[in-house]
């Protein structure tokens, strides 16, 4: 039996893109195991933590992404700025 | 009751996750990994951006297929939970009749998907089926699943009524098998009606099971795949062609693995935010029962 | 009077839900000939033929016996791995918890269309493929966490006192939970075990995907022979019949369970 990750079809974008994701859990977890936060109301309709926040956060902006990508010819690069600056406001403000 | 705080509960936890994230995480990394690629075979790819996003946005038949899928989904939801409902009302409340009762309505769910497909295509074929037959020879309807998308659409929605309306009613059975006999008796003191006592008695006390038979309804019904992919295969045309069935079709049938991750993806994220949504008025729900 | 109208009502409910059933028993007792041929409420020239054909060749009947074991395998790892977890989630806060628990639903509420093409791959690059633990780990995406879900509410109607006691009088968490918890939620355990049984049985599309000749299901046999053979309603609906049985006898062993077991637990 041979184990290869090669069917996977690694890129670099992806590969940066998945292990963004994957560490920013990571220093969630370790972040809310040395410190725990309680739940708070921010502008968001419902209490969270700041695990639910992320979440929110990130699944909002694969919206954002599938938006900009299917109904508009605006330049790619500007869409991580954004998604990044509307993560922190729902981390901080939500 | 406040639970006991406890990390070391990670441990318990552990094999779940293990299993289910090699089923989960892994293949959510390669369709990510292929979505981004024009793949030719192994080791040949190239990378093309977000090139097939756009495309499967723009793909007119993507969005059908999701306007069917929503139109579907609300159908089954607008008949199958007053239905249940009705007929867990009418139900047996003990005895032996109860049990044959619940063992009968419970058929349906253990029929495998296709079979049920199967059993409905013999059902309403016009030249051998029951129900076709009678629609066509007795009522002198023309009706015929295989050339008209109203009667397909209307055989599918038969189908799946009659596949998951058990479910429903089990939901709601249980529910009311839940309500203690003292309400029942307070409701009787004060004269309420069959209709008040539902409305004021027995609908509060199934808000919990009922808001489960919705949810599991919806996400169900969302991301049917076998039933009509054995009875109509999408057709006549594309008229029963909902997302899954789409997707298979490009993914699977036609092997056209980028464009076919990027719709996964898509579809995925759809699927996420429903989850997210139920899932939150699931705990409201959870917490508003105090009994 | 209202009693006679609703058990007049229930009646004519259960007919409509049996008669497509009992249409298939009919299809299945006559030849393929003597359906297209005639029109018939009742098995006109009543034969067994259909049935005989799919006990007596291996192609047909293995299809049974590789969905049985498959769905066994299945029932027992989900259980096995989904009773601790279930507890932790009843009982103990720790972090990210209920971000796990949502992340374990969302994997019920997957469509398995997405997963069916990396799965073909990645139970390929371990060799797994065609075997029918392969089947039994992938039906693990959606069991597993509909099995933590329904026991973690029966386990949250134990009061936590007991596991209190039981810990004061020296018990450790294995024993109290194997001896003591367990037989508490044997209902639970049932239901759970019941709804493992039931989607691991009804799936189609990840079974078929993720099998080619050693492990294929009974349902993939049968829709391979809906596309070749140009139809033989006969032999169809016997093997129809026979996908049914096995969820009867279960659905049997759990009856006294589902009432109660459903009015328990949250599901």
């Amino acid at each position: 039996m041979t184990f290869t990750l090669k069917w996977m079809e690694w890129t670099l974008p992806t590969a940066i893109f998945c292990g963004t994701i994957f560490l920013t859990v990571i220093a969630m977890t370790i972040w809310q195991t040395v410190s725990p936060s309680m739940e708070r109301r921010g502008f968001l309709p419902i209490p969270t933590t700041p695990g639910d926040r992320l979440f929110i956060g990130i699944l909002s902006s694969c919206y954002l992404f599938l938006a900009w990508v299917g109904f508009t010819q605006w330049n790619l690069w500007v869409l991580p700025a954004i998604i990044l600056c509307w993560i922190l406001v729902v981390m901080r403000w939500g | 009751m406040e639970k006991w705080p406890d990390n070391k509960a990670w441990l318990l936890v552990l094999p779940v996750f293990v299993i289910v994230a090699f089923s989960a995480i892994i293949p959510l990394l390669t369709v990510i990994n292929y979505s981004v690629q024009d793949i030719f075979g192994p080791g040949q790819s190239v990378f093309v951006g977000v090139d097939w996003f756009r495309e499967m946005l723009q793909d007119y038949r993507l969005r059908e297929a999701l306007w069917r899928q929503f139109l579907f989904s609300g159908l089954v939801l607008i008949i199958e939970i007053p239905l249940g409902v009705l007929i867990a009302l009418a139900m047996p409340k003990r005895g032996w009749k109860a049990s044959a009762a619940l063992v009968t309505l419970a058929l349906p769910l253990l029929i495998p998907w296709n079979t049920i497909g199967t059993i409905w295509i013999i059902f309403t074929r016009p030249d051998i089926g029951l129900l076709g037959a009678v629609i066509n020879n007795l009522l002198g309807i023309p009706f015929d699943h295989t050339a008209s998308p109203l009667d397909a659409w209307i055989t599918v929605m038969l189908m799946e009524v009659w596949h998951w309306t058990p479910l429903v009613a089990l939901l709601a059975y249980s529910g009311l098998r839940a309500i203690p006999e003292a309400y029942y008796q307070a409701a009787r003191i004060d004269g309420a009606s069959a209709w008040s006592t539902f409305l004021y008695v027995q609908l509060p006390k199934m808000r919990g099971v009922l808001t489960i038979a919705f949810l599991l309804r919806f996400m169900d019904s969302f991301l049917i795949y076998a039933e009509p992919f054995v009875l109509t295969g999408g057709g006549p045309g594309n008229s029963t062609t909902f997302l899954s069935l789409y997707l298979v079709k490009i993914a699977l049938l036609q092997f056209d693995l980028g464009p076919g991750a990027a719709f996964s993806l898509i579809y995925f994220i759809i699927v996420l935010l429903f989850s997210f949504i139920f899932y939150q008025a699931l705990q409201r729900v959870g917490k508003g029962e105090t009994v | 009077m209202k009693v006679r109208k609703r058990s007049i009502a229930l009646g004519i409910y259960y007919f409509l839900l049996l008669l497509p059933i009992y249409w298939m028993l009919n299809m299945s007792l006559r030849t393929n000939a003597s359906i297209l041929a005639t029109f018939s409420l009742f098995p006109t020239d009543f034969t067994l033929e259909n049935y005989i054909k799919i006990f007596t060749d291996a192609s047909w009947y293995m299809g049974y016996v590789n969905a049985i074991i498959y769905v066994g395998m299945n029932t027992v790892i989900s259980l096995t791995v989904a009773l601790p977890a279930a507890y932790a989630f009843s009982r103990y806060q720790f972090v990210g918890d209920k971000q796990m628990f949502f992340w374990l639903l969302t994997n019920r509420m997957a469509p398995a269309a997405v997963f069916a093409l990396p799965f073909f791959q990645l139970y390929s690059s371990v060799g797994l493929l065609d075997t029918h633990i392969a089947v039994a780990l992938a039906h693990c995406l959606f069991n597993v966490p509909l099995s933590v879900w329904i026991l973690e509410g029966f386990m949250s109607g134990v009061p936590r006192e007991i596991d209190e006691t039981a810990f004061i009088d020296g018990y450790s968490l294995p024993r109290f939970f194997i001896t003591i918890f367990i037989p508490l939620i044997k209902a639970g355990v049932g239901v759970t075990a019941f709804f493992c049984f039931m989607f691991s049985w009804v799936e189609l599309l990840l079974a078929r995907t993720l099998t080619v000749t050693n492990a294929k299901p009974i349902s993939a046999i049968m829709t391979r022979t809906i596309s070749a053979t140009g139809l033989d309603y006969g032999l169809l609906a016997a093997a129809g019949i026979l996908t049914i049985l096995p969820g009867a006898l279960v659905i049997w062993f759990v009856r006294n369970y589902m009432a109660k077991g459903f009015a328990l637990g949250r599901v």
